[in-house]
């Protein structure tokens, strides 16, 4: 059990890299306390996964340290840094029992006989894996090679860290509801610094305390998920996070007002210290009304998600959403929008206005 | 009437993959199959297309029997799951590969293909390989091969599922557009009930190689006729529990009850198993009507625009899902409140009674 | 799912023509010699299963086979640790991968006449590399008067020959194990060793059953390359099964006896590979 500091981080996969284009991960400067719950969010290419290898030790970082307390661990190989890795792809000791599995981490550390079979034993009732001790992992179903996967970092009380890698990937979506509140439990059972990546919001938002949203290889949000809900720090982890995303409007800042296609719009940021011409309006779905007067815009779609319907609106060439609840009737064609100013902000090239 | 499956049973083996089943796709809008793995969906869409061979039924397309017609005869599209391109063509050949089977003259071909690449924003892709080109783009290149033929019908089978989670939104709000007025027949198979939703049209449920119900999707989401089609298409899961009619009352328990009203007023006494989405169940009072259940949280998922919490009342698990951010602490007691007019109530044989 | 249509059978049909002419036919004539004795002249009386009882008791062909045994063990006891460790050892990625690869297929490229000539070449006392390194370093080394330097040499120019197939099919299920494999055992803490055993040897097994089946039933049928490198000799002390044969049947032309002879040999190779694939993909079924 640790915490984990990550100081001046960057890496590139190039030899040289020249420009700031060359590196997977520019600049990461972290801390994570211990026990916490961590999500790494972000799409395909993000260099979350890197930012793990890193932290894993699969691989060594061109610039800065990774302290686990004060301890650099920077050059450590992966078995010395006391961590455990649940992968995309559940890896399991195919020709092992399951129960072998489980004590094969503890085994190779030359732990005694009689504690591994208390500590196995243990984990094994946690994971709901008893019933399966003595098959042969190989023949098991998905979700439960993902818990053996995630039993054998478990096992040991020395691991520093828990990390899990999409570990949801090859799961049936109604048994991925069932394994996500199975992680949280666990979570909340062993208390471990788990670190969860991933590209799907409801998966990083409902695990994690605090998470971590990133875009090219840049940290963009670091927050609660209710933060990151209601005031995202860049347009893009507005977009990224909640379905559907932020709306995102291009604005005029003209003598301390904000407008919106000449409509005036109040916002809860300063619009004063907006400096460029690139200012968008955001704002969520959900802080969006239909209303008698306001901003006058197109109904082009209407969504039925079941507990909510989504009404698409036109504004020239921009698309605003609209969350509607159950049940309430949606006019056809022309509508008025009143956004919720507490929820409404500016946006400067893409960062929130402080 | 454009895709008719008669009585069509599939069995290999021991094995029944598709029980006696008779349904009618229409031509327009999204005929979705939702279902677990192995609910059959793959298996239903092989038999249309041909690419498996019914042992008994027919398989009519706009009236003519098809049943022994291989699939290159069917004039058919069909988009997998995995990203299935050519990989030594380029993105243009690839996409104008079934236009150069079909003989089209080279400027047919080229006007076409360009159309399909601006539809799903290939154009600066085109001369790229497959490898070269990330997840997204490959799928939206197999998409662009399936929709730039006439084909009479389209099947999808889980064109979504591997692809990052925000991909997936923007190409599931796209795609009923892009296959809009093409006069083809189009059945998208998912195992996510939101995506059903999303894309509206016609739904059919499967579980274990059987049809549950068939119809307007969101028809089939507010009205479901039996319990499996209402737990097919629910997520979060459905919450169901014994309930017993008596003396104008329905009774959760002896010391949960409520008075029957509405769709409960017409109920015969006797036992139901009683179905409430998740959504009914709310941490505040909302309805005059709304019945207080307390119990012991057991897990809390916050996402920060929601909150869903998995509590225990009287050795019987509930779930609540509700907007905003409730965070209850995990042991704690709690009261959430059931919408009593929103609960499905089933027979003994599974049907829906009220 | 399998699709059940019977037409498919009549797409193999060529092939069970073109394989009743090529195995079934000659192998009838073969199983008709066996039960006959002739003269000449295409005169045949019947004989039962003389030949078999015959070649069953003699002590030429016990030996013959006990050598053909020897050869078939050592050489499979050798090539196929000695492929694995250096399929073990060869890159996963990266441009040396073809270069080892290549290298690899190199020896399996020349004709089996010709190796059979190459080494016999090759570890002649008086001009050969070998031969002549290792007699002028005092080591006695004659193929032609030494069954021993004959025997060492016959298995180095198998080994030599044709350790590169195991080694090739190995790589093969080597590569396609997932990094993930290995980032897993590293950070569960294993060995080496546990790699090998739990991740690599597991994994290696299918393409391993198939390399040792086929360098079962090659070495167990070899011919040429011994026939040329030491006909067999000095004496008979490397005339392995299929050598002996050949002297039989061509040698004294006993069309019989060899017929009898082959179909004895055929069924023990056959018996032999059922017993090695059954052992091996036993645990797979159950």
């Amino acid at each position: 059990m640790a915490k984990i500091t990550l100081k001046n981080i960057r890496h590139s996969y190039l030899p040289n890299p020249q420009s700031e284009d060359d590196y997977a991960l520019k600049e990461v400067d972290l801390s994570w306390d211990d026990g916490g719950a961590y999500a790494l969010l972000g799409p395909s290419g993000c260099g979350k996964t890197t930012l793990l290898n890193i932290i894993s030790g699969l691989l060594i970082p061109s610039e800065g340290e990774l302290l686990f307390d004060d301890r650099n661990v920077t050059r450590m190989e992966p078995d010395e840094r006391n961590i455990a890795q649940v992968f995309q792809f559940p890896v399991v000791y195919d020709t092992m029992s399951v129960e072998d599995n489980l004590a094969f981490p503890l085994r190779n550390r030359g732990v005694s006989e009689s504690v591994v079979k208390q500590r196995v034993s243990e984990i094994a009732a946690m994971l709901e894996l008893d019933d399966v001790m003595q098959q042969k992992a190989a023949g098991l179903s998905p979700d439960n090679k993902q818990k053996i996967s995630l039993g054998r970092g478990l096992v040991r009380d020395d691991v520093n860290v828990v990390m899990f890698d999409e570990p949801l990937t090859v799961i049936d979506p109604h048994l991925k509801w069932k394994l996500r509140s199975k992680l949280k439990e666990l979570h909340q059972k062993v208390q471990r610094t788990m670190i969860y990546v991933t590209h799907d919001q409801t998966e990083a938002l409902t695990f994690a305390d605090r998470v971590v949203v990133m875009q090219f290889g840049q940290i963009l949000q670091v927050g609660t998920p209710q933060e990151l809900f209601e005031c995202p720090a860049h347009t893009f982890v507005g977009h990224f996070i909640g379905s559907p995303g932020m709306n995102i409007v291009p604005c005029r800042v003209q003598g301390g007002e904000v407008l919106l296609d000449g409509f005036k719009v109040a916002v809860a940021n300063s619009p004063k210290a907006a400096t460029s011409s690139n200012t968008e309006i955001g704002v969520r779905p959900e802080f969006v009304r239909l209303a008698d007067q306001g901003l006058q815009v197109d109904v082009v779609n209407v969504m039925d998600i079941g507990r909510n319907k989504v009404v698409e609106t036109r504004l020239g060439q921009h698309k605003i959403s609209v969350l509607v609840p159950e049940g309430k009737a949606v006019p056809q064609g022309t509508v008025y929008l009143e956004f919720d100013s507490d929820n409404t902000r500016l946006y400067d090239n893409g960062w929130l206005v402080e | 009437m454009a895709i008719e499956l008669q009585d069509v049973f599939k069995r290999v083996g021991a094995e029944t993959y598709i029980y006696d089943t008779s349904l009618t796709f229409a031509e327009e809008g999204f005929n979705v199959l939702l279902g677990a793995t192995n609910a059959g969906k793959t298996t239903l869409m092989k038999l249309m297309a041909g690419l498996e061979k019914p042992n008994r039924g027919k398989v009519l397309f706009k009236g003519v029997d098809i049943t022994k017609q291989t699939p290159q005869q069917r004039n058919i599209s069909f988009v997998h799951q995995f990203f299935v391109n050519y990989p030594h063509l380029t993105v243009y050949d690839n996409i104008a590969s079934p236009l150069k089977v079909a003989r089209m003259s080279a400027t047919e071909i080229k006007k076409r293909v360009q159309e399909a690449a601006d539809l799903l924003q290939l154009g600066p892709m085109l001369d790229r390989r497959p490898h070269e080109l990330s997840g997204g783009q490959q799928q939206r290149t197999a998409l662009a091969r399936a929709i730039v033929k006439d084909s009479q019908a389209v099947f999808l089978d889980e064109p979504l599922a591997n692809l990052d989670y925000k991909l997936r939104e923007e190409l599931r709000a796209q795609l009923p557009q892009l296959l809009a007025d093409r006069g083809a027949t189009v059945v998208y198979a998912t195992s996510e009930p939101m995506e059903a939703l999303m894309l509206g049209g016609h739904t059919c449920t499967l579980l274990e190689g059987r049809v549950t119900q068939f119809g307007i999707t969101s028809e089939l989401y507010r009205q479901p006729r039996n319990l499996n089609t209402a737990e097919v298409f629910s997520d979060p899961p459905l919450n169901t529990a014994k309930a017993v009619k008596a003396g104008g009352l329905i009774k959760l328990s002896d010391r949960v009850s409520w008075p029957a009203e509405g769709n409960a007023q017409a109920l015969p006494d006797g036992e139901y198993t009683l179905g409430v989405r998740p959504h009914y169940i709310k941490p505040t009072r909302e309805n005059s009507h709304d019945v207080a259940l307390e119990g012991v949280v057991q897990i809390t998922d916050l996402s920060g625009s929601e909150s869903v919490a998995h509590f225990n009342m009287e050795n019987q698990s509930w779930v609540s899902q509700s907007d905003g951010v409730f965070p209850f602490e995990v042991g704690s007691n709690q009261r959430f409140y059931l919408d009593a007019s929103q609960c499905f109530y089933f027979g003994q044989d599974g049907q829906l009674a009220g | 799912m399998k699709t059940v249509n019977q037409k498919a059978w009549f797409l193999v049909l060529p092939v069970l023509v073109l394989v009743a002419f090529n195995a079934l036919i000659p192998l009838m004539t073969v199983v008709n010699y066996s039960v006959q004795e002739t003269f000449g002249n295409n005169l045949f009386f019947w004989h039962g299963v003389g030949w078999f009882e015959d070649i069953l008791h003699s002590d030429r062909f016990h030996a013959a086979l006990g050598r053909q045994l020897a050869f078939t063990a050592t050489i499979l006891i050798i090539e196929v640790p000695l492929g694995v460790a250096i399929a073990l050892t060869m890159p996963r990625s990266g441009p040396w991968v073809s270069v080892c690869l290549v290298l690899m297929a190199l020896p399996l490229l020349i004709p089996w006449n010709v190796v059979g000539s190459m080494w016999n070449i090759f570890t002649l006392p008086d001009i050969g590399l070998l031969g002549y390194t290792l007699n002028s370093m005092g080591i006695e080394y004659n193929m032609t008067q030494s069954p021993t330097a004959a025997w060492v040499t016959l298995i180095m120019m198998d080994v030599w020959h044709w350790t590169s197939l195991v080694v090739l099919l190995a790589y093969a299920g080597l590569i396609s194990i997932p990094d993930a494999y290995y980032q897993a055992a590293k950070i569960d803490g294993a060995s080496k060793w546990s790699v090998f055993r739990h991740i690599q040897l597991p994994k290696m097994k299918k393409v391993l059953t198939i390399a040792i089946l086929l360098r079962f039933m090659d070495s167990f049928m070899i011919y040429t390359e011994p026939f040329v490198l030491t006909g067999g000799g000095p004496g008979n002390s490397t005339t392995l099964l299929s050598i002996d044969l050949v002297k039989v049947a061509l040698g004294q032309f006993d069309l019989g006896p060899a017929a009898a002879m082959s179909l004895i040999y055929f069924v023990i190779t056959l018996l032999v590979s059922w017993v090695f694939y059954t052992a091996m993909t036993k645990d797979d079924k159950s």
